[in-house]
């Protein structure tokens, strides 16, 4: 059942003497934790829990014909599927506003940050390109799919191996990978989402808050510098609140990027 | 099952005795001599009478049990309530215990609000709710908790020990719905966000045995730290 209004009144009555239900910050992340390669046959893979929330993140490749704007380019597909058991409220079907929105900001997250080097997933120019397919699949949904979706697509690509290809049959190999890594910058995009509840602003929301929240917007950070930027929701939101909710994400972006230091190798 | 304190785990469809002289009761069915199990969950045998304790799935509803629902419709006659059954639950116009200008029933209630109601009657149409009680009517504030409808009775406590407990510790209004649903309201959001807390560990220690006992000892350990510095730790 969706939050009801009386619960989002409490929510919001609580959270403008500066608390949560939960006893974080404003600002604060719940706990995460990152574990690499939790499927084997995947090219990449990684979970992600923040908090209740919970992802995995696959990645696969396949090679295929580039676009003709970029011959000499690799392909980046993003996409979110929320699955029933997460959720009581996600239904079974093709995929509605939520996973469609999830897939694309991520998608946009990873490829304006330029973190993924796409020349060098070039075969033969204008014929053969590596593509990624990037899958999200929702476990457990406590609020900030986002966030955690984007951390886990990042972690995945990381622990990502590109598999042999074989040039005569032109016939991936996916049983076999190969030592080669997907081509990153050292420079991981972190993209963050603010939620404007009430006249707070809040992050990392649980199910609860996130329903509470009017509006969101979601601030990918690469370099530390913004490199891509989504607004959600039908609300409107003024400068004033936007300029301060960018404020306040550039400092939860040093926060979470030590978080998320831990456990990379 | 020749023991009768014995409690045996059963899966839908699993045989739970077999034999002339037992009465299917609530959950089972009987199909030629064996008592058969509907629903997952603990079966016992009182008199020759077999009972199944549902351990998971949805409300289902009986007559009389008073539920918290959300509005979800408006007719020209009443209103559409979800109380989290499969069948379409409605209230009434006539079974509100107050004049109701006809043009304007959200000034009564509109789409979002949460009420407690009772249901007074089942039938093949649905479920038909009614206002005409004490204690009945839309909840104006407070907090509402979402918890498996199985485990209702446990929460309640014998003759309604555990609920009191927490009244008690907290100082909160609680009223807990048959369908799961349980509105907390106090003086204080920490209040209430004790309470709710109290209610979820009742929930995640459901099978414990001698858990009243346990809820005190775990009120000793979290009351009075405030909610900030417990989570903190």
């Amino acid at each position: 059942m969706k939050t009801p209004k009386i619960t989002i009144d409490r929510i919001k009555k609580y959270l403008a003497e500066g608390k949560r239900f939960d006893g974080r910050k404003p600002e604060e992340f719940r706990d995460l934790e990152i574990e690499f390669g939790v499927s084997k046959k995947a090219e990449g893979s990684a979970r992600v829990k923040l908090g209740n929330t919970e992802v995995i993140v696959g990645i696969k490749m396949g090679v295929s014909e580039p676009y003709p704007d970029s011959p000499n380019k690799g392909n980046l597909m993003v996409t979110a599927e929320l699955l029933p058991l997460s959720s009581p409220r996600i239904e079974a079907g093709p995929p509605r506003f939520p996973a469609i929105e999830l897939g694309r900001v991520i998608d946009r997250g990873l490829r304006e940050s330029h973190f993924i080097d796409f020349e060098k997933l070039c075969i033969e120019p204008g014929k053969k390109v590596w593509t990624l397919f990037v899958d999200i699949y929702t476990i457990n949904d406590d609020g900030n799919l986002l966030d955690a979706g984007g951390i886990g697509a990042v972690a995945a690509l990381m622990n990502a191996k590109i598999p042999k290809y074989d040039e005569e049959n032109s016939r991936v190999l996916h049983d076999e990978h190969s030592e080669e890594n997907v081509p990153l910058t050292k420079e991981r995009p972190i993209s963050i989402t603010g939620y404007k509840v009430g006249d707070k602003i809040l992050f990392d929301p649980t199910r609860e808050e996130e329903d509470a929240g009017e509006t969101k917007v979601t601030v990918g950070i690469s370099h530390g510098i913004i490199s891509s930027m989504q607004k959600g929701n039908e609300t409107d939101l003024d400068t004033e609140m936007f300029g301060e909710m960018i404020d306040m994400a550039e400092k939860v972006w040093q926060d979470l990027v030590t978080k998320i230091e831990k456990f990379i190798k | 099952m020749a023991d009768k304190e014995e409690r045996k785990i059963v899966i839908p469809g699993e045989t739970i005795v077999s034999g002339d002289e037992y009465l299917p009761g609530e959950g089972t069915e009987k199909n030629g001599q064996d008592i058969i199990a509907l629903k997952y969950g603990l079966a016992e045998e009182q008199n020759k009478l077999i009972k199944l304790i549902p351990l998971s799935g949805k409300f289902s509803p009986r007559r009389g049990n008073v539920v918290i629902g959300k509005v979800e419709e408006l007719t020209f006659n009443g209103w559409v309530i979800d109380i989290g059954t499969p069948e379409r639950a409605f209230l009434s116009l006539m079974e509100v215990p107050r004049f109701v200008n006809k043009d304007a029933l959200e000034e009564v209630m509109a789409v979002g609000d949460i009420a407690v109601l009772k249901i007074w009657s089942i039938n093949k149409r649905g479920i038909d709710l009614s206002l005409k009680a004490r204690g009945l009517g839309k909840i104006g504030e407070g907090l509402i908790v979402e918890v498996n409808p199985n485990k209702v009775p446990r929460i309640i406590g014998k003759e309604g020990s555990m609920i009191k407990l927490i009244k008690d510790e907290t100082g909160c209004n609680i009223t807990v719905g048959q369908n799961g649903l349980v509105w907390i309201k106090g003086e204080k959001v920490e209040d209430e966000l004790l309470a709710k807390k109290a209610i979820l560990f009742i929930e995640e220690n459901s099978f414990v045995s001698g858990l009243t006992e346990e809820v005190t000892q775990w009120f000793g350990k979290n009351n009075g730290k405030g909610n900030t510095a417990e989570d903190k730790e």
